[in-house]
């Protein structure tokens, strides 16, 4: 975080840029070769291509989108928490909602 | 010819003698008030201080005006349904056909809600939030006056149906499939997604404007939990505005690619599914009640503090309990809709959700009681609205609470029941707030007090005008009368439908007592000045200016060490002090181009409606031009000079000697 807040509202370091980078490659590479070797039973495939994804949203945000909690950088990071948190409760509630009558009608 | 005019043909017009007689005396008024201007040459300073301004103080006043005009109308559309119904029983069709019937309700609705709370709400925000903040303007003063235009454009559109063509007759939510091309052939749904679409863009922007101010430009020394209980509701209201108002947009758009372009988002057949509409529609309607009332409690917190000389009890829990209604807020919009059937989780979650937000506003209501208690309540005008408020928006509440149990729901959907209790919050809370902030901050605005006679006629009179008109609905709806009826054949409904009426013209005495206080006050202005600034020794910082505040606000920026800055200059000996020098002041010009974008605006809308496309495209490529054009302008900004500023602030701290 330190090396970010220096120099927060910039583009990052080829140095963050490359440890984004790893990090995704290495979230992506382990379900991908958990699917194309079928090295496990699908339960547990399924449950780690969904952690590493959630897991990868994050270190996309950090690495890639520069959201952090410095002085400059947080009103970015709240107007995002703030969109997300929208989009969740309105698209997730009316998913919820529409699916429900729509098996009600079935 | 279709292609010059669209679908703009003499049978536009109106043949309805009532509609006819209303535009006449709209035009003789308006004549009239042309002719005033004209006489006492008034135009250049109408023009040039008024509809070019960019000061927050100016905009707001003009909102509130745009509001009381609405106001007017929206009323006289509300008499006019309470005459047919109360005319129209035992199977008498009564004086208003079903179509005009069905445009009155449904334009009712809409100048209620967008063209008079919402400016009203608006205008008091913008007179008030920047001198709470020892600010000198807003974060964007220009983006401000475009808001405005954009909210009277809409406002306009609204009116022009009623002279050419019809507006929409689907009540004011406007449902498809009813709303659609198929069974709304006409212009009316048209007027509808147009005028709610270029005001909700105004709305959106003020949101924007207004967070960017209070989190960037407060005084010196005012932390956010320092911020007056006024500014916290807004800013409360401003996140609503920026999470809901998008849904708007986004849902009308759907719309309107629907009945334009053929698509079928919400049609029967295609794959459409008209619940999502409603669905959408709700997600913005919901926090859009709340958008309301939050200012409004804000408005009671202020004038409760005030008048009882004492600091408001717990300040923090008020904000945090409106950070409570706020998000709970934006998860209750299915109990709007509980009949559509969906499961029976999802009722209990949404009837669950809207009774929790009772808990807070309770909150609220126990704080207001609590800062009384003890206190030296003066019985002022502001403090009979705020006083009428908590009794009438308790019922209100409680039935509110009733109908979030989904059970009951099901017999009361649609019903007067219903309706008197939306009546009973929006008017019982919001109206009564804005009509407590008005007389409050009303002195502040204009530099004269308000005629306190004609103010407690008026408040008696909606007080009790309410009572007379609304709680005829509640017993009618539990007898079994849904909303939106042209007439009625039931005689045991005949004596509510008749005592209601009678509350309506109470009200109205009471807008007209409204109208006389504005007139006798104005007459009598100069017995009446306020010329300390401070005419209820007020706690924060708006009342440490002058009354009219000056264009620039704060010749110093204050330094704020309190939450009630102003008390706190005033117990320290801080307040009035006279500066030996002071720095010029950095103030934004005057433009035309929030004027020119909003009547451009108006012209896209107008030429969309009747699918004039020609028209439309020079609305578009004419506001679009306009924007480009001001973002090239470079003169937007001046300095006040300190000499200036000193002759200005000693005439004002002269004039608080004098007392």
């Amino acid at each position: 975080m330190s090396d970010h807040s220096s120099e927060a509202h910039s583009h990052g370091s080829v140095k963050s840029y490359l440890v984004g980078f790893i990090w995704s490659v290495i979230l992506t590479g382990i379900p991908f070769w958990m699917v194309m070797t079928e090295a496990f039973d699908k339960g547990p495939t399924y449950i780690t291509i969904v952690l590493f994804a959630i897991v990868q949203i994050f270190v996309h945000l950090k690495y890639f989108l520069h959201l952090n909690f410095s002085q400059q950088g947080k009103l970015d990071t709240y107007s995002f928490i703030f969109s997300a948190v929208v989009i969740v409760m309105v698209v997730g509630l009316s998913v919820w909602i529409i699916y429900a009558s729509n098996a009600m009608m079935m | 010819m279709s292609a010059l005019l669209g679908k703009l043909s003499w049978d536009a017009l109106p043949y309805d003698p009532i509609v006819i007689t209303t535009l006449c005396v709209v035009g003789v008024l308006v004549s009239v008030l042309a002719f005033f201007v004209i006489k006492n040459k008034l135009l250049g300073p109408l023009w040039f201080d008024w509809l070019t301004s960019v000061d927050h103080k100016r905009i707001g006043i003009m909102y509130i005006i745009l509001a009381l005009v609405m106001l007017v109308r929206g009323f006289t559309d509300a008499v006019l349904m309470r005459l047919q119904l109360a005319m129209a029983t035992n199977g008498d069709p009564g004086y208003l056909a079903p179509s005009h019937y069905d445009q009155i309700f449904s334009v009712h609705g809409v100048i209620m809600i967008i063209f008079v709370a919402m400016p009203f709400m608006t205008g008091l925000m913008n007179i008030v939030v920047p001198l709470q903040i020892g600010a000198r303007d807003v974060a964007f003063p220009f983006l401000n006056s475009l808001s405005f235009w954009f909210t009277f454009s809409g406002a306009m559109l609204t009116n022009i149906s009623l002279g050419l063509g019809e507006f929409a007759m689907t009540g004011w939510v406007a449902y498809p499939p009813l709303s659609g091309l198929e069974y709304s052939p006409g212009v009316g749904v048209d007027y509808y997604i147009w005028a709610l679409q270029i005001a909700g863009i105004g709305t959106t922007l003020t949101a924007v404007n207004f967070l960017v101010t209070v989190f960037k430009m407060r005084a010196p020394g005012m932390k956010l939990m320092d911020m007056p209980i006024f500014t916290w509701t807004c800013t409360w209201a401003n996140i609503l505005i920026a999470a809901s108002f998008p849904i708007l947009t986004a849902v009308l758009g759907m719309l309107t690619l629907d009945r334009y372009l053929d698509f079928s988002f919400f049609t029967n057949d295609r794959g459409g599914n008209s619940m999502m509409y409603i669905n959408l529609f709700w997600a913005w309607g919901h926090p859009e009640v709340y958008i309301l009332v939050l200012p409004a409690f804000g408005i009671f917190s202020e004038i409760v503090s005030t008048f009882t000389g004492k600091r408001l009890f717990g300040y923090k829990s008020m904000v945090w309990a409106t950070a409570s209604i706020s998000i709970l807020g934006f998860i209750v919009w299915l109990h709007h809709f509980f009949t559509m059937g969906s499961s029976a989780n999802v009722n209990a979650f949404f009837g669950i959700m809207t009774m929790i937000i009772a808990v807070p506003t309770g909150v609220k209501l126990f704080n207001w009681l609590f800062t009384m208690y003890r206190g030296r309540l003066r019985i002022t005008v502001p403090v009979l609205w705020t006083l009428g408020f908590m009794v009438t928006f308790t019922i209100g509440g409680m039935t509110g609470v009733l109908l979030a149990v989904p059970g009951a729901d099901y017999v009361l959907h649609n019903s007067l029941f219903l309706v008197a209790h939306f009546h009973n919050t929006i008017i019982g809370g919001a109206v009564f707030g804005y009509l407590a902030g008005f007389a409050f901050w009303f002195p502040k605005a204009m530099g004269y007090h308000l005629n306190v006679k004609w103010g407690k006629a008026a408040f008696w009179c909606w007080l009790v005008g309410f009572f007379l008109a609304f709680m005829p609905l509640y017993v009618l709806g539990f007898l079994g009368m849904t909303r939106r009826l042209n007439y009625t054949n039931n005689p045991d409904w005949n004596i509510w439908l008749y005592i209601a009426l009678v509350g309506a013209f109470v009200i109205a005495a009471g807008i007209v007592c409204q109208l006389i206080q504005l007139y006798v006050s104005y007459r009598d202005r100069h017995q009446n000045l306020d010329t300390t600034g401070d005419p209820w020794n007020g706690h924060t910082l708006e009342w440490s200016t002058s009354s009219p505040p000056q264009f620039y606000n704060f010749a110093v920026l204050p330094k704020v060490s309190d939450l009630d800055a102003f008390t706190d200059m005033k117990e320290k000996g801080e307040a009035y002090t006279r500066h030996a020098s002071y720095a010029p002041i950095h103030m934004p010009r005057n433009t035309m181009a929030g004027v020119a974008i909003g009547i451009l605006s108006l012209v896209f809308g107008f030429a969309m409606v009747w699918h004039i496309w020609w028209l439309a495209i020079v609305g578009l490529v004419g506001m679009v031009g306009s924007f480009i054009a001001r973002a090239y302008t470079s003169d937007v900004d001046y300095y006040v000079q300190p000499d200036e500023v000193a002759r200005i602030e000693n005439a004002h701290l002269d004039n608080v000697a004098k007392g």
